[in-house]
């Protein structure tokens, strides 16, 4: 546990050191919502403000990005020498991965809310309560766990860096086509089926809810399970893949 | 030597799919001594290193550390152990102090402990000025001391070197070996592999030579210098009658021949009375020999004494060349070996 903490400090100060990345990952999804909110907003029809409807997709895609960095810093800790340091340390693959992970999820957290911030500065105006900011901030957490972890296993199974960032590619395309941007019954039928049943939507359904305080429904416990179960597979799969690689 | 070996291992095997890394290895090494392992590219090396610091397990054979089994002791032995790799492993985006005291928590230092160790280390290597700047902006020579130095955080008994100089310049690499020489004074013991054989001859007390996954010779480096010779006579002819009728009477002393060239190769300490002494035995009329000159026994050169045949694949290939482009210095031709 202590080393986990170690080691935590360690992807943290090595993200300061390489904050062009963490800007990008920042700016490109406040980039994407002022150009949605301002060039696209006014074409799409949501029965609500465009701003307040976009923000849930948005910080899904903040968390796609932010966590994107892991899977570079996991395989570049793979494919160099200090990862035999640590073993010959008797540091275990999950201190290893779980700093990173845990980097990622405080990372995410400051990200998240400057994204916020930002949304209220254009018009962002939820009408949610205390309790459903606090269900909000767990929904969120929940995500940005389970795709840091998903991020990890990339890391994992990628042969270099650059590989690693290809492999989260697709993390960060799927909010497109859910209904994060625009409501899926515009979209061509035969996306309907994947576009309902994918687990960014009741993810965005959610939040959504949430946020303007209307009635979640099965969205809430269904984005629960999807990000549960993303965790656990992709927890296990790192731990695995750990082993294979370091035999 | 009445304690335990530091390091000892017997029959140790590993192959990587049909390739046969090691063909039994068997090693022991006295506690507070420095070790060499010394041979060329694929000749198994890193792989042992890899075996007795835990990270990759034999095929076959036993190995035990400090005492304890690699194997079934795993943990106790990585408890006394550190390895450095011939990857650094140090953060090229922190900085060489941050390194060391994280390496410092990681052994379960204290906070403070912690910032004395790294403060303590940055000192006795050389290192004080490089404490803020980022490794990155490191030379190649400061990063492998760094790596060193995050290797002693926690008090090892055993280090492990894996190549600790490849790839320095030849002034990084003579500020290696001192470091490296300090390590002994403080009692632990030093595992290393090299492919120099100066490296070898300069630090180590016992070497042994490996080639294709065995120990080939083991010694002290006099008892393998007797066999292989530090310099080498090359003796140029005048023609193939005196060129094949000296090759014939030194027979096995032959540690290079080259008859394109009408060059043999004997060894010799490079003393002026040795070269004079072989010169008049070689050649006491005074007329077969045309020119000679004395080089540093390379790898080759131990490799064709210990083995009979030159360093394996390209190596060796290699060695042709050299003889070829007419070099005589050791170091050039040991650099080359490298580059391999």
């Amino acid at each position: 546990m202590s080393d986990a903490i170690v080691l935590t400090g360690r992807t943290i100060r090595l993200t300061r050191r390489n904050l062009d990345a963490v800007l990008t990952a920042m700016l490109l999804p406040i980039m994407l919502m002022l150009v949605f909110v301002s060039f696209f907003g006014g074409a799409i029809h949501t029965g609500t403000e465009y701003v307040t409807y976009v923000v849930p997709g948005v910080m899904l895609l903040c968390a796609g990005f932010g966590s994107a960095n892991t899977a570079v810093t996991v395989t570049h800790d793979m494919t160099g020498g200090i990862i035999d340091r640590f073993r010959s340390l008797d540091i275990g693959g999950t201190a290893i991965l779980a700093g990173h992970v845990a980097a990622s999820v405080l990372r995410n957290t400051v990200a998240t809310t400057i994204v916020f911030g930002v949304a209220f500065l254009i018009g962002f105006r939820p009408v949610a309560g205390p309790l459903d900011w606090l269900a909000v901030a767990g929904i969120l957490l929940m995500f940005i766990l389970a795709i840091s972890w998903l991020s990890a296993c990339s890391g994992l199974i990628a042969r270099s860096p650059e590989a690693a960032g290809g492999c989260t590619f697709l993390m960060m395309f799927l909010p497109y086509p859910s209904s994060a941007f625009v409501p899926i019954d515009t979209m061509p039928g035969w996306l309907h089926g994947f576009a309902e049943h994918q687990p960014v939507t009741p993810v965005i359904e959610a939040l959504r809810g949430l946020l303007l305080d209307r009635p979640v429904g099965d969205s809430a416990w269904q984005a629960l399970v999807w990000c549960g179960g993303i965790l656990v597979v992709a927890a296990g799969l790192s731990g695995a893949l750990f082993r294979r690689r370091t035999a | 030597m009445t304690h335990r070996p530091a390091v000892e291992a017997s029959g140790l095997e590993k192959s990587y799919g049909a390739v046969k890394v090691l063909r039994g290895v068997d090693l022991s090494v006295a506690p507070g001594s420095v070790f060499a392992l010394l041979g060329p590219n694929g000749a198994g090396k890193t792989t042992t290193v890899r075996i007795l610091s835990t990270l990759t397990p034999p095929d076959a054979g036993r190995a035990r550390v400090a005492g304890f089994d690699v194997i079934t002791d795993r943990r106790r032995v990585r408890r006394v152990i550190s390895l450095t790799g011939q990857y650094a492993a140090v953060d090229e985006m922190q900085t060489g102090e941050e390194n060391l005291r994280m390496m410092g928590r990681l052994t379960r230092l204290g906070r403070a402990e912690a910032r004395g160790r790294a403060r303590e280390l940055l000192e006795r290597f050389d290192l004080t000025g490089a404490a803020r700047p980022t490794v990155g902006t490191y030379s190649g020579g400061m990063r492998r001391r760094l790596d060193l130095a995050a290797g002693l955080v926690g008090h090892p008994e055993v280090i492990f070197l894996d190549e600790p100089t490849t790839g320095l310049d030849p002034r990084s690499r003579q500020a290696m070996w001192e470091v490296v020489k300090g390590l002994v004074t403080d009692g632990v013991t030093v595992f290393l592999t090299t492919q120099y054989l100066e490296e070898a001859d300069q630090l180590a007390d016992r070497i042994a030579v490996v080639d294709g996954g065995r120990v080939v010779a083991e010694g002290t480096s006099a008892e393998l210098k007797e066999r292989v010779a530090g310099q080498r006579l090359d003796l140029v002819f005048g023609d193939i009658a005196g060129y094949e009728r000296v090759a014939l009477r030194l027979g096995v002393r032959l540690v290079w021949s080259d008859a394109d060239r009408l060059t043999l190769g004997v060894a010799t300490d490079g003393s002026a009375a040795h070269v004079r002494a072989l010169l008049d035995e070689i050649d006491p009329e005074r007329r077969a020999v045309d020119r000679f000159s004395v080089r540093g026994a390379t790898l080759d050169d131990v490799f064709m004494a210990l083995t009979g045949h030159a360093a394996e694949g390209e190596s060796g290939a290699e060695g042709e060349r050299r003889g070829a482009e007419g070099e005589s210095r050791g170091a050039t031709g040991e650099k080359e070996a490298a580059g391999v």
